[in-house]
């Protein structure tokens, strides 16, 4: 693959206290690219991506984002963050604003755009998620599925070349997962680069072009999806994927 | 009772005005007014740094609010009768004196009760409108506060009617509001205090009353048109 890289982590560390949840992390994602992370909890899957918007900070190596050093002391955060969409496990759509009010929230008040035209953006990416019908609701009135579509439309108002996926089918009901990875699935298919945190295998097989299988920190394997569901070699990867076969 | 009322219900409302200064309950709303549109942004200033990230700030802050906390509002209106004044070589009346009083008070108060919405929101509210490139002052202002200050409405309710009972202490600077107007009225009739004192309490309780009943009615539409019910 010859597409540009667009997130580089380069001998990452990170330690809560004594706990070493990065440990000399390494991994490069190129433009187009859909990288599914998986692994067993606490194995710091979240906290790589959170690095890449610097939610966290780490202690040691660098992250690159666009060819900025997310940790570097010159960076302007606020700007990076601009660049790379982040959908959370909880969504945190913000509940004192309508839908519509949630989307061109960043355009408006961030990027300054008219309002017009960000409302028309706005009502564009709500259709694309298939809610353009809720846009006068509050994020109080949705279903935990409606809501985290809204979430993903507004981290797509931006209209950053990158969006993080951190858990974001793991707080919703089983009926409501199929409505959320569809829209992640319509994203992939578009050409948008993604790194999605999550345990929904079908997806991973579906639309992943990699597949990072972590644990304890490290990045264990790093492999296409075809390898890394039919034939894991690795014994620890074999655990996991029992496990999360016998959960369904 | 009904009879005090119907002679002297305008100086109760507006005290001696237009033959002399404007006072009673007209007053006593003129004072809670200022004090409470000056104390709010002053105890929102408290709050942030209460909880801010710089230790000697967090520190400072708390010590100001403890202090003020820990004083009683009259010894506190006395202090500002007496040290404004001294301090700023302007004879200042017993009006601003009050209101100086009132604001300090009702700031640290409010501030506490500001404070425990802002810890109260989400931690992912604030990620996300980080992440979305949101700096500090634009995700305190837009996502913190809004929902904070909507969140302790009941507790800003309270310091707001607190406010309106305390301008009755405005009484020892000689400020003409509703209790000094009530005593005036009290000292015309002699035989009556208990009458007078009466029709008092009951302005103050129906003046608290409406405003905490309209508070929690916005408060309650609010809910209700976010879906929060």
């Amino acid at each position: 693959m010859t597409a540009p890289v667009i997130v580089r982590f380069d001998q990452v560390n990170k330690w809560y206290g004594q706990n070493h949840v990065l440990q000399d992390v390494s991994l490069e994602v190129a433009k187009g690219e859909v990288v599914v992370v998986c692994g067993p909890s606490g194995s710091g899957k979240s906290t790589l991506i959170r690095t890449i918007n610097a939610l966290e900070p780490i202690q040691k190596g660098s992250v690159t984002l666009n060819g900025t050093a997310v940790h570097g002391k010159g960076t302007d955060l606020n700007k990076l963050r601009q660049s790379v969409g982040f959908v959370f496990q909880q969504f945190n759509l913000f509940p004192h604003m309508s839908v519509l009010d949630n989307v061109t929230f960043a355009p408006i008040r961030i990027q300054k755009r008219p309002r017009a035209e960000a409302e028309a953006l706005a009502r564009e990416l709500l259709a694309r998620v298939g809610l353009a019908e809720k846009e006068g609701s509050f994020p109080g009135f949705l279903s935990g599925g409606q809501q985290q579509r809204v979430a993903i439309a507004r981290a797509l108002a931006l209209r950053p070349p990158v969006i993080l996926f951190d858990e974001p089918t793991s707080a919703l009901d089983p009926e409501m997962v199929g409505e959320v990875l569809q829209v992640m699935k319509s994203l992939a298919r578009d050409g948008m680069t993604m790194i999605c945190v999550t345990h929904e295998m079908g997806f991973a097989r579906e639309v992943g072009d990699r597949v990072i299988f972590m644990d304890q920190g490290r990045i264990v394997v790093d492999t296409t999806p075809e390898l890394f569901f039919d034939a894991p070699d690795h014994p620890r990867v074999r655990r996991f994927l029992s496990d999360v076969r016998g959960e369904h | 009772m009904l009879e005090i009322i119907s002679n002297y219900w305008l100086t109760f409302l507006i005290g001696q005005y237009p033959n002399g200064p404007l006072g009673g309950l007209a007053m006593t709303m003129i004072v809670a007014v200022l004090s409470i549109l000056m104390s709010f942004p002053i105890a929102i200033g408290i709050a942030m740094a209460r909880l801010s990230a710089w230790g000697w700030l967090r520190m400072a802050s708390a010590a100001l609010s403890s202090f003020v906390r820990g004083i009683p509002l009259l010894m506190l209106i006395f202090w500002c009768y007496f040290v404004i004044p001294i301090m700023t070589g302007y004879a200042v009346s017993g009006f601003w004196t009050l209101v100086a009083a009132l604001t300090i008070y009702e700031a640290a108060y409010l501030s506490e009760v500001i404070r425990a919405g802002m810890a109260a929101v989400p931690k992912g509210q604030t990620e996300a409108a980080r992440s979305l490139g949101g700096g500090y002052f634009l995700t305190l202002r837009s996502v913190v506060l809004p929902q904070a200050l909507f969140n302790v409405l009941p507790g800003i309710t309270s310091q707001f009617i607190s406010t309106i009972k305390e301008t009755s202490l405005g009484y020892v600077i000689a400020v003409n509001e509703l209790t000094f107007a009530a005593n005036q009225v009290n000292n015309q009739l002699l035989t009556q205090p208990l009458q007078v004192f009466t029709i008092l309490a009951a302005i103050y309780f129906l003046l608290c009353f409406l405003l905490s009943r309209g508070l929690s009615a916005l408060e309650f539409s609010i809910r209700r048109k976010r879906g929060l019910i």
